[in-house]
């Protein structure tokens, strides 16, 4: 066994044992923290695969910015564990039977039959120069750029849909209005003038 | 060397797995949404593996654009939640049935 293969071995047992306490765990916030335990293992398979960039990229936006999100939900909202997890044994023979039904059915479809090294052969490993990032932004930029663009796009409009729906004003909160703020003119609308009696002189005992 | 039966097989079991996270969380709402998150790692497992093997970059292309749908899914799908609990007080599927679907 190369040594390529026994780092894969190690990062598939992390990712399907991180995958497998995603699923299983009682507290939202440790599936949270195991899904990104999954997703540091997966960065380090599709770098065995000779995709740097985008494992890169999985780790800085996935681990980084998804991550962040879905742990900031989760602690924010006040969830009743006890009956979300209702039901939960019943339905564990159902998902176990799935699974297995699933994995027999995919592994008789891509399994080495098909997809085995004398299927498809291994491919030479790239040369030391050779540029991950720069070999995908020579096509990224060129043959995908309207896709790209497109992505650009669904971005925008990720980040309006989830201020807009998410924004609220309530009418207890304070704020200030700049605008009147500045409107304001010397006189009475800045400065009130009140008479009133002058205070009477106390006598100081020591 | 690794075969690239190993990383369909890696993925199809990753995929089987937030299949059946489906299956046994259907009432919580955010793991559900995790368990989508695991189903397009899956999926991208798979294009990158068909990259490298065939020697195309249109694959990890397309995983560059699954990442970004994906990023976009996320950021809607829990605004959508906070808005939910924020009306409902609750996340749990089971409750949100106003449409009796």
């Amino acid at each position: 066994m190369t040594f390529e293969k026994f780092l894969f071995y190690v990062f598939a047992a992390m990712l399907l044992f991180a995958a497998t306490m995603v699923i299983t765990r009682r507290n939202p916030v440790h599936s949270a923290l195991f899904l990104v335990l999954a997703f540091f293992s997966s960065a380090g398979i599709w770098l065995l695969a000779e995709a740097e960039f985008l494992a890169i990229v999985l780790v800085l936006v996935y681990v980084g910015a998804v991550m962040v999100l879905f742990l900031f939900v989760v602690m924010m909202l006040d969830i009743d564990v006890a009956t979300m997890r209702a039901g939960f044994m019943r339905a564990l023979p159902v998902g176990l039977l799935i699974v297995a039904v699933m994995v027999v059915e995919m592994y008789m479809v891509v399994g080495p039959g098909t997809f085995g090294l004398d299927m498809v052969a291994a491919p030479t490993p790239a040369a030391a120069d050779y540029n991950n990032t720069a070999a995908l932004g020579s096509v990224l930029y060129t043959v995908y750029m309207y896709p790209f663009e497109i992505a650009a796009v669904i971005l925008l409009v990720a980040i309006i849909a989830a201020i807009g729906l998410t924004m609220r004003k309530r009418p207890e909160t304070k704020f200030q209005n700049q605008s009147e703020q500045v409107k304001i003119k010397k006189g009475p609308d800045r400065m009130r003038v009140i008479k009133m009696p002058s205070e009477q002189k106390m006598e100081i005992k020591r | 060397m690794i075969a690239l039966s190993d990383y369909l097989i890696l993925a199809a079991f990753l995929f089987a797995l937030s299949i059946a996270g489906i299956f046994i969380n259907r009432k919580n709402l955010i793991i559900l949404l995790m368990c989508v998150e695991l189903m397009l790692l899956a999926v991208n497992i798979n294009f990158i593996a068909f990259s490298h093997f065939l020697g195309d970059t249109a694959g990890q292309v397309f995983v560059f654009f699954i990442l970004t749908v994906a990023a976009a899914e996320a950021a809607i799908g829990l605004a959508i939640l906070m808005v939910l609990f924020r009306n409902r007080r609750t996340i749990n599927v089971a409750d949100l049935d106003t449409l009796k679907g």
